[in-house]
């Protein structure tokens, strides 16, 4: 069952005997500016991502705190709007995807038994275009013009009315563009060319399927958005007229080409998340996954559908019957191959041996959490229903279920997961189930009442609402409040973990798979130098 | 230690239960947890849709966590369970693979009827277009000629300023006869007003952005998108009073729009439309009159209240960056021609738009004299509405018909 049967040079030869290019990582803070080591890289990213769902956190704070009750408190409502805005902009941007991409950095070369990625320099600069390009963005929220206020759609003619900050928001739009697409390249490139010798493509762990797929989608609709903005960007400024009737334009072209990212990007946001749940759930019930061939399978499915149900967002534009037929098919379509997900990992757990630490109470409550989600999802899809779902607090329910419960806990299930193995220390257990508990608590107490509102008639996106509204919204914000700062437990479980803690062996879990399990923890700065052998018994995944 | 923190994580469970429970009030008003069932026959089909989807859903959820549930207690190490082996099945996978297919095929083709239901515009027996603009609604009834904006009611949009000491509680008892109490911020100064039982053919656009014109009770939701024209109709079977919103995100003040249909038997109707015109035809006049200084002050107070006060905050002041302070500006104590201009034309690329669709003669001859008057500008001119009218003539802008001056609704109206 375990994978010790691996040879394994590197780890065991580290920091001797070679001769050459051996060496730990340059000292100071220009370590981590010029560093091109895929784990410093990995590090990095993750960091920048926690740092920024603080911010993004924050912003959602003063969306609750104004929404704590009817009538207007705290904000102005175009300060409000920025908010909603910049929250969604940090979350995908700045946290989800970034923490991916880092997770993509430390793992996927150690998965797949590689030295380190394979275009080390670029992978440098794709992540400290980053740091910049989220300044630049958060800056605008102190320019005179304020910030984007507009939602993180950014439809037109609306956020054409954006002061000259505008310009700033589509620069620093462009560069995060740039930073995720070479940070897929880099991905794919390490994929099909830095596999060990019999790493065959249906040997790779889940999480590099799915990452693969997912820089995919990356590189094929980014600049489907950078087009998009670019024409934004010479209508507001240049006197074009792409998106504007009076000129012969139209504005709901606007929205299909957004869609067209924007669909397959939340399948961005949560592809990775199926690859790292798959890894965790077998590992806890130690037992291998079960379906490997069809979640591959159903992976690439849901990848191929998300480019073809792109208008599902747009059901009140007034499509043509045969449009919304066919969007309505389409979108229920995907709840197949998400359906094949949820019920492999049910049958992975089934007669397995079940232990429940941390990383398998975030995975378990991803599954359950998610699947809400995807309900709801499946509601939305039937279009005759969701055009009174349709901006309402229901869809905002329905999307936070399968990015917060969903996307955000893979990304805590994969803290706990690999912590072990990032700093050879064990984090704190009982701390660990702490977090878990509360913050699964207060997330339902913050977004299960969004469902009723949002039923009830509750637009999205408005800072007052009607007095039939006021008790939800007071307990959502309690939950939102008592959600964010549970999250300050994360961070003290981390930084405790990273100062020491009871040391981790090579394997960490005892049904621990794959090829990252059998270098040291901490994983030596160089890992992998010299291939690993595989052999027929070699379990990989 | 395991089974310690086992049983604190069913305590928390157990909390958390709890915490969901609490407020019984609003648990009292199972109302308000779930979509209306509305007053036509779409909005009912589409509630039983909901309903029909919300059991599968439901049933599916049990289904999949009651195996998890099962999975996680019997499964586990600490009762001793030894893992299995098996991590594939052809037959499983395509079990349930097809099954969610044979339901999926279930939703979808009542769901298709409905839709290809809601999307038949013909034979309707009346049409009304429904203008959006930052931030009211104009509706123009294309049959008779009736037309009029309708914003928030100003009781409610003094109410919903920051800092204003309103008790929201208690400030607006309702006055529906739905049994609908709450009504702040879902009051209008002039109601959409329709005849029952009558197929009406909604036509949907907007004059600046995209706004979404949404009546939960007709399960109507359709963007109004600058030109271009959507359709939409409903049938309403009962009288009554219907609330609706803009739904789709339309810049500073998008949460204070609100909609509110009147629906009312056809005599009713009949006599509401005579009603309009003839008021309409008054109000033609009011332009005509040689108005006093402090008249036009005193009605410009309203007008820029209700159509200028949200941005540019009620001395005057503005929002630094954002708004610009009427109080002390070059626009509003230099040229009167260039305060003219950028009231009636707006400003290009900002949030300030054009109001010569928007206001009357009168209210914009008002709400300048006021400008230059009030808010801390004493310029000690004003103007006078014929001066707006000639302007208007020379710009080839028509005046919006019925636009009745904010001093008769406001007066005479009120929250009845």
């Amino acid at each position: 069952m375990s994978s010790t049967d691996v040879t394994h040079h590197a780890a065991d030869d580290q920091g001797h005997d070679h001769d050459h290019d051996e060496h730990g990582p340059a000292p100071g803070l220009m370590r981590w500016v010029t560093t091109t080591n895929h784990k410093d890289i990995g590090t990095l990213y993750l960091w920048f991502s926690l740092v920024m769902f603080f911010i993004g956190g924050a912003m959602a704070l003063v969306i609750r705190a104004e929404l704590f009750q009817p009538g207007i408190q705290i904000v102005d409502p175009m300060f409000f709007n920025s908010m909603t805005t910049m929250h969604a902009i940090v979350m995908i941007f700045g946290v989800v995807m970034p923490a991916f991409v880092g997770l993509a950095n430390w793992m996927i070369p150690m998965m797949i038994g590689a030295p380190d990625m394979a275009l080390p320099r670029l992978n440098n600069w794709s992540f400290w275009i980053m740091p910049f390009a989220f300044t630049i963005m958060l800056s605008t929220l102190f320019m005179d013009s304020g910030g984007p206020a507009g939602g993180w759609t950014l439809y037109p003619p609306l956020v054409l009315q954006m002061g000259d900050s505008f310009a700033y928001v589509i620069f620093a739009i462009h560069f995060l563009g740039i930073s995720s697409v070479m940070g897929s390249i880099n991905i794919v490139a390490t994929i099909f060319n830095m596999r060990a010798p019999g790493m065959t493509f249906m040997k790779m762990p889940m999480f590099v399927w799915t990452w693969l797929i997912t820089a995919y989608l990356l590189i094929a609709t980014i600049p489907v958005f950078a087009g998009a903005v670019t024409m934004l960007l010479t209508d507001r400024f240049f006197g074009t007229s792409f998106f504007s009737a009076a000129g012969g334009g139209d504005p709901v072209m606007f929205q299909h080409i957004f869609w067209f990212f924007g669909h397959p990007e939340v399948y961005i946001l949560i592809l990775p998340a199926f690859g790292i749940v798959s890894s965790i759930i077998p590992t806890f019930a130690r037992k291998p996954l079960f379906g490997y061939d069809s979640m591959v399978y159903a992976t690439a499915s849901i990848a191929f559908l998300s480019f073809i149900v792109w208008a599902h967002h747009m059901f009140t534009t007034g499509m043509p019957l045969a449009g919304e037929l066919f969007f309505m098919f389409s979108t229920m379509m995907i709840s197949v191959p998400t359906g094949v997900k949820v019920f492999n990992w049910v049958a992975t757990m089934w007669r397995g041996s079940m232990t429940f630490e941390t990383p398998m109470l975030f995975a378990i409550g991803f599954v359950i959490m998610f699947t809400v989600g995807g309900l709801s999802g499946l509601m939305l899809a039937i279009t005759p229903a969701d055009i009174q779902y349709h901006d309402t607090y229901f869809v905002v329910a329905h999307f936070h279920y399968v990015l917060v419960p969903g996307a955000v806990y893979s990304l805590m299930a994969a803290t706990y997961y690999w912590l072990p193995k990032w700093t050879g220390n064990m984090y704190d257990e009982t701390l660990g189930k702490w977090h878990f508990w509360i913050s699964t608590v207060f997330v339902n107490v913050l977004f299960f009442p969004m469902h009723f509102v949002g039923l009830a008639g509750m637009p999205r996106r408005i800072p007052d609402y009607s007095l039939q509204f006021a008790d939800w919204n007071m307990i959502a914000t309690i939950g939102a409040f008592g959600f964010g700062f549970s999250q300050l437990m994360f961070v003290y479980i981390i930084v405790k973990c990273v100062r020491g803690g009871e040391k981790a062996t090579s394997e960490v879990w005892e049904g621990a798979r794959g090829l990252e399990w059998t270098v040291a923890s901490p994983a030596p700065y160089h890992t992998f130098e010299t291939a690993p052998v595989l052999d027929a018994g070699t379990v990989t995944r | 230690m395991r089974s310690s923190v086992c049983r604190s994580g069913v305590r928390w469970a157990f909390l958390a239960v709890l915490l969901m429970a609490l407020p019984a009030g609003a648990w009292a008003e199972w109302g308000a947890l779930n979509m209306p069932r509305g007053v036509t026959e779409i909005s009912n089909e589409v509630y039983t849709l909901h309903m029909r989807i919300f059991y599968i859903c439901c049933a599916i959820g049990a289904a999949v966590f009651g195996v998890m549930i099962v999975s996680m207690f019997l499964h586990r190490k600490s009762r001793g369970a030894k893992p299995a082996t098996f991590h594939e099945s052809t037959t499983v996978e395509i079990v349930w693979t097809v099954a969610p297919l044979i339901i999926l095929i279930a939703m979808a083709i009542p769901a298709a009827r409905v839709l290809i239901k809601m999307e038949d515009f013909s034979d309707s027996e009346m049409s009304i277009k429904v203008t959006g603009y930052q931030w009211r609604w104009h509706y123009e009834y294309m049959d008779s000629g009736v037309q009029f904006f309708s914003q928030l009611h100003p009781e409610h949009n003094k109410a919903r300023q920051q800092g204003s000491d309103v008790d929201l509680a208690t400030a607006f008892p309702g006055r529906d006869f739905n049994g609908d109490e709450e009504v702040y911020l879902r009051e209008v100064d002039n109601e959409l007003v329709v005849p029952v039982g009558t197929k009406i053919r909604f036509l949907h656009t907007a004059a600046d952005v995209i706004h979404s014109w949404w009546v939960h009770d007709l399960a109507i939701k359709k963007d109004a998108i600058p030109g271009f024209i959507n359709e939409n109709w409903a049938r309403i079977e009962e009288p009554g009073i219907y609330r609706g919103k803009c739904a789709e995100l339309c810049g500073r003040d998008h949460g204070f729009m609100p909609i509110v249909v009147r629906a009312v038997p056809q005599e009713e109707f009949d006599i509401w439309v005579a009603d309009q015109q003839s008021a309409m035809a008054q109000a033609d006049t009011a332009s005509d009159r040689q108005w006093s200084k402090e008249e036009l002050v005193a009605t410009g107070e309203k007008v820029y209240q209700a159509n200028c006060m949200s941005c540019h905050q009620a001395e005057g002041q503005g929002i630094p960056g954002m708004f610009p302070a009427i109080s002390g500006s070059e626009v509003a104590t230099g040229s009167i021609d260039k305060h003219i201009s950028t009231v009636m034309n707006g400003v290009e690329g900002t949030m300030m738009s054009s109001f010569s669709g928007v206001l009357s003669d009168a209210d914009i001859a008002a709400v300048i004299t006021y400008q230059r008057n009030g808010l801390g500008n004493a310029t000690g001119e004003s103007l006078q509405p014929v001066h707006v009218s000639s302007l208007r003539a020379g710009l080839d802008i028509k005046a919006p018909a019925n636009v009745a001056s904010a001093a008769d609704t406001i007066s005479t109206e009120g929250v009845n």
